[in-house]
This record gives structure tokens, C-alpha cells and sequence, in this order.
């Protein structure tokens, strides 16, 4: 086992920009968490000469709850609210492909109304998880302004999801081939008026947070992730999109109503803490967009239930009267203890953080043979290792807050 | 591009080493042996896939081997981007080593480390192979392999409480 030396990882990599001074000896061994209160549930290891970060070795793990084998004891559609633990303000975004992965094997695609509905959640999700991360952020590098505004007006989202699906987190929203709710009849205005008080809302994010000068002396060139360092160490959304990759799974490979709605995927260049907070802040924005379009779209067309005839032509005449009275989809029960047929699948989307990646894997029965996530954040811990050294201590907080790192959902 | 466009450039790229094709839904994946897989993966990589999405190892015990898969794409060529090509290799259960790819995809290296803590593959010549996600007690166990086996706890009580 070779430990890396300072100076030798970033050559490799064409890092040698950013080496601040040499580093000869007597290096203090600092360790960064799990209790101290900025960290989260993970400890960073680092190693300084002085002020300056000389190495850092992110250890993760203590919150992880081996998702993949517990799945593999569960039936499919029970392993929704499993994995929606990890990220439960994104749930919809972090289930979503898991439910796309299902489908690819059952052949079968949601009818658009359920495509329209779960594209109107997960932007919804992503909203919310992005102004958590802000607030993070935000007390993070001490902006306590931040913290208090992006985690009251995160309700705003947290309860228009509650309007829409009866559950303010972990929404168990997206079934194979469909969703389990139609929107409530005074929902439109509802989600209207919410992004009519985001777009003014976030003028004052702009002035308060990004454009601050405080915040702006914390955040320019710390943390600063070159474009093909960044493809290197395969990052992934807004850390990606801040060092000038153009990549977003909703471009790349079109998942639900994606195809069908506008947007732009905001792209930076910099590379650094505050060009990855920009980046979460244009994003807000062009999710307030999606969601006008998508309310649009269910308020002009007419209202059917939102799951694959497949399902729903074998429901019992209970479930439609229900879904007449209440516009709900009751769980099939056939959904319980489904089987799919032999197969396997892979399919992605894109959460707040990032891309999610589910790999099933179905051996004919009635839970799966294997279930593979990687999760935007596992993938991203990879920074604090390469990106953090040549930085000061102080600026650890600013890269973690950065990149938004959560660890429940990198540990899984 | 669509899967089959992503085959051609894939299979000219491999061309000279032997590869079992295998398509999943939203993914194709090219099966090399152990020997080839550091060249077939740098070759990969010269074609333009520079990151590691996902390492999927799967346990097929009756067979008595271990199929590990490194599911690539790329961020630099927004062509590439839309397809999720697999390069991988299988080892014997009983003896599971293989060559790392840290050194073409260093994006792997988290990954990598996970798959040995849950599976005890050893990746040789890995620059950092310790354990990730575990503690050294569960790891022993290796968790993912299909010999773990997770016993749930009921949760409704079946038998009426006594006394």
C-alpha cells in the first residue's frame, strides 16, 4: 500500500498550477469530523504543514446501510422507499431511474400524463435540494443570512410536493408505469404563485449570497476544478458543469417529459466554489421554468389516470372510483409482489447533486438478483482527495459546501 | 447516437481482441479476458471515453464466478455522452484477482475500493486499496457476495404474546 506524496498526485494529473509552496516535514494530522458540526456524517483526514492542506483522505461510511444487499431481499416496488432514504428531499429525482430501470425490463412506458407529473416532482425535489444545499452552504462558511432564508423558503417546495403527492419527503411518487397521483385541482395556481415568489425571491439570494463581496472573497478560485481534471475524475453535476462540461442525464439521454419541455442546462467555466454555487442558482431557475411548463401542460389536458394500461385495465372497479373522488392511484395490488421477466437494465437521472446511475439486474423472481447505485456524491468524494491539497483548512468547508457533498447518499 | 452506432465505434476500436458482446437495456457491454482488459480499456479511453460512470460487480455463484464491469462514457464528447458502453472481465470466485484500471480511469478508484471491501476481489497494483464504506469486522464478511445472507427480522408478531 503506497501513500501519496504532495506534489506527485497533482503532477500526474497536470495539477502543478495550483501547488502553493513546498512541503517539507513536520505535518500535523488533523481529522475533520464526524462530530464536528460542519462535516456531516464523514471525516475528512487531512494532513497540513502550517495552514495549508497537504493531503486529504476522505472516510466515508458512517451512515451507510448497504442498500444493494437489502434490496436483493426486497420485493421491486419495496425497494422504492428504501432508496429514497438516501436523499429524501430529492426523492423523486433518486427513485425516478430506478422505476425507468424496472420499466426497460417490463418494456413498457408511462403514459405522458405520469411522465408530465413525475417531471413536475423531480423538479419540484430539485428546487428543494438545492436550497438545502445552499443553506449548508451557506452556515458552512459562516453566512448564517443563507441558512435561515434557504430553509424557510425550501418549505415552499417541500409543501407544494406535499399538495401533490400527500408526503412532505420521501413521496414513493414514480410506480412502474405511471405515478400515484393526479394533481389536486388547485394545484396550478398553487405551484404559479410559488414560482412567481422564487423569481423575486432569488434576486435577493443573488444580492445577499453570490454577489456579496464577503462571500465572494471565500468562494472565487478556492476549490478550482479544470475542465479536463474534472472529466478525469469523472464529477459529476454542478461540480461538472461548473469546470465547463456540458453534461446533464436529462440532455444526454431524455428521460420522461425532457424531451418535451424547455430548458437550458447552465454551464460555467471557472471551475471554482463559486462558480458551482452559480450554477445551482441558474439551475433554480430553469427548474421554476420546467415547472410552469409541465402545471401547463396537465392543466390543458384532460385528466386520466397516470399508469400504463398494463395495470390499470386489471385493477379492481374500487380503484377506479377511488381515482375518480380523489384523483389518487391506489397501489395495484399486483404491483406487491410483481415479478419481471429475466432481463437486465441500466438507466440514469439526474438528481440535484448529479447523475444517479441504477444497474438491475432480474433473474424472473420476485425481488432482484442485483441492484448496483452509484450516487452522485460517491462519485464526487473523489475531490476532497485531489482537489482539497494546495488549499488553507479554512477553505475545506468552502470546497465541501461546494460541491455539496451529502452523505447519506454517497454512503448508501 | 444510439447503441449500435456506440457497437461499431467500440468493436473498431477493440478490433484484434476477443470480446463477448453483451447488450442490456440502455447499455451494451463488451466481455474481454483478464490478460486483455488494461489494453482494451486504454483503447477505450483513446476512443473517447474518459470517465467511469459505474463499477458493477455481479455474483453468479452457481457458475462460480464474479463478472466486474466498468460502465463508461464521456463528458468531453457530447456524442459519446448519450450511450453507457461496458468494458469488463470475469474472475473465478475462488481466486479473485484482476489487474486495476486506476491508471487509465482514475475515476475508478473510489469504486474500486468498494468492490474489494464488499466482494474481496483484490485489484493488483490499486495505489490505495483499503477499505471505503466498512468496518474491518463486516468487510470480512463480504457483504455482497451471495453467500451473505440478510435474515429480516418479522416485524407483525405471529404468535400471541405469553403471560
Amino acid at each position: 500500500m503506497s501513500v501519496w506524496v504532495y506534489g506527485e498526485q497533482k503532477s500526474e494529473l497536470g495539477l502543478e498550477g495550483t501547488i502553493t509552496r513546498k512541503i517539507e516535514e513536520d505535518l500535523y494530522e488533523v481529522f475533520i469530523g464526524p462530530q464536528h458540526p460542519g462535516s456531516g456524517h464523514m471525516r475528512i483526514i487531512i494532513r497540513i504543514d502550517g495552514d495549508i492542506i497537504v493531503e486529504a483522505d476522505p472516510d466515508m461510511g458512517y451512515v451507510h446501510r448497504t442498500m444493494e444487499k437489502l434490496a436483493e431481499g426486497r420485493e421491486w416496488i419495496k425497494n422504492v422507499p428504501l432508496f429514497e432514504r438516501m436523499a429524501i428531499q430529492d426523492a423523486c429525482n433518486v427513485t425516478v431511474s430506478y422505476i425507468i430501470a424496472l420499466e426497460r425490463i417490463l418494456d413498457i412506458e408511462p403514459p405522458p400524463r405520469a411522465k408530465y407529473l413525475r417531471t413536475l416532482l423531480c423538479e419540484i425535489n430539485r428546487i428543494a435540494a438545492h436550497l438545502y444545499g445552499f443553506g449548508i452552504f451557506g452556515v458552512f462558511i459562516g453566512h448564517s443570512t443563507m441558512y435561515m432564508w434557504s430553509f424557510a423558503d425550501r418549505e415552499v417546495m417541500v409543501e407544494l410536493a406535499e399538495r401533490l403527492t400527500g408526503a412532505r419527503l420521501t413521496h414513493s411518487y414514480p410506480i412502474p408505469g405511471g405515478a400515484r397521483k393526479d394533481i389536486p385541482q388547485d394545484f396550478p395556481q398553487a405551484a404559479r404563485k410559488a414560482v412567481r415568489y422564487f423569481r423575486r425571491r432569488l434576486e435577493e439570494y443573488r444580492k445577499i449570497f453570490l454577489d456579496n463581496p464577503v462571500t465572494r472573497k471565500r468562494l472565487e478560485g478556492v476549490g478550482i476544478i479544470p475542465k479536463k481534471i474534472a472529466a478525469e475524475l469523472g464529477v459529476v453535476g454542478p461540480v461538472a458543469r461548473a469546470s465547463g462540461i456540458k453534461y446533464d442525464a436529462r440532455l444526454a439521454e431524455p428521460y420522461d417529459a425532457y424531451d418535451e419541455v424547455e430548458f437550458e442546462v447552465p454551464v460555467f467555466e471557472e471551475g471554482d466554489a463559486l462558480a458551482r454555487a452559480w450554477v445551482k442558482f441558474e439551475e433554480i431557475k430553469q427548474s421554476l421554468r420546467i415547472i410552469e411548463q409541465a402545471v401547463d401542460w396537465l392543466e390543458r389536458h384532460p385528466r386520466e389516470a397516470p399508469i400504463h394500461d398494463r395495470f390499470w385495465a386489471k385493477s379492481p372497479p374500487l380503484w377506479k372510483k377511488v381515482f375518480e373522488a380523489e384523483g389518487r392511484v391506489k397501489l395495484l395490488p399486483l404491483m406487491a409482489n410483481m415479478k419481471l421477466p429475466p432481463g437486465r437494465a441500466m438507466a440514469r437521472s439526474e438528481t440535484a447533486r448529479g447523475e444517479i446511475i441504477y444497474y438491475v439486474e432480474s433473474d424472473g423472481k420476485s425481488t432482484p438478483y442485483r441492484v448496483r447505485i452509484v450516487s452522485p456524491s460517491a462519485r464526487n468524494a473523489i475531490v476532497f482527495k485531489y482537489i482539497a491539497p494546495g488549499y488553507k483548512v479554512m477553505d475545506l468547508p468552502t470546497i465541501y459546501g461546494s460541491i455539496d457533498y451529502f452523505p447519506p447518499e454517497a454512503d448508501r | 447516437m444510439d447503441l449500435a452506432q456506440a457497437r461499431k465505434i467500440v468493436e473498431e476500436a477493440l478490433s484484434g481482441i476477443e470480446a463477448r458482446v453483451e447488450e442490456g437495456r440502455g447499455f451494451i457491454e463488451f466481455i474481454v479476458s483478464k490478460e486483455n482488459l488494461v489494453e482494451a480499456a486504454s483503447r477505450l479511453k483513446k476512443a473517447g471515453f474518459d470517465h467511469v460512470k459505474s463499477l458493477t460487480v455481479v455474483d453468479y455463484k452457481a457458475e462460480g464466478k464474479f463478472k466486474i464491469v466498468y460502465y463508461v462514457s464521456s463528458y468531453l464528447n457530447e456524442d459519446l455522452a448519450g450511450v453507457i458502453v461496458g468494458i469488463g472481465t470475469e474472475v473465478p470466485r475462488d481466486n479473485p484477482k484482476m489487474p486495476t484500471l486506476v491508471y487509465v480511469w482514475r475515476s475508478a478508484e473510489f469504486q474500486e475500493r468498494e468492490v474489494f471491501e464488499f466482494f474481496g476481489i483484490d485489484f493488483e497494483d490499486h495505489p490505495d486499496l483499503r477499505l471505503l464504506l466498512l468496518t474491518p469486522q463486516v468487510a470480512e464478511k463480504r457483504p455482497l457476495r451471495k453467500d451473505f445472507i440478510v435474515k429480516e427480522e418479522p416485524i407483525i408478531r405471529t404468535t400471541p404474546p405469553t403471560g
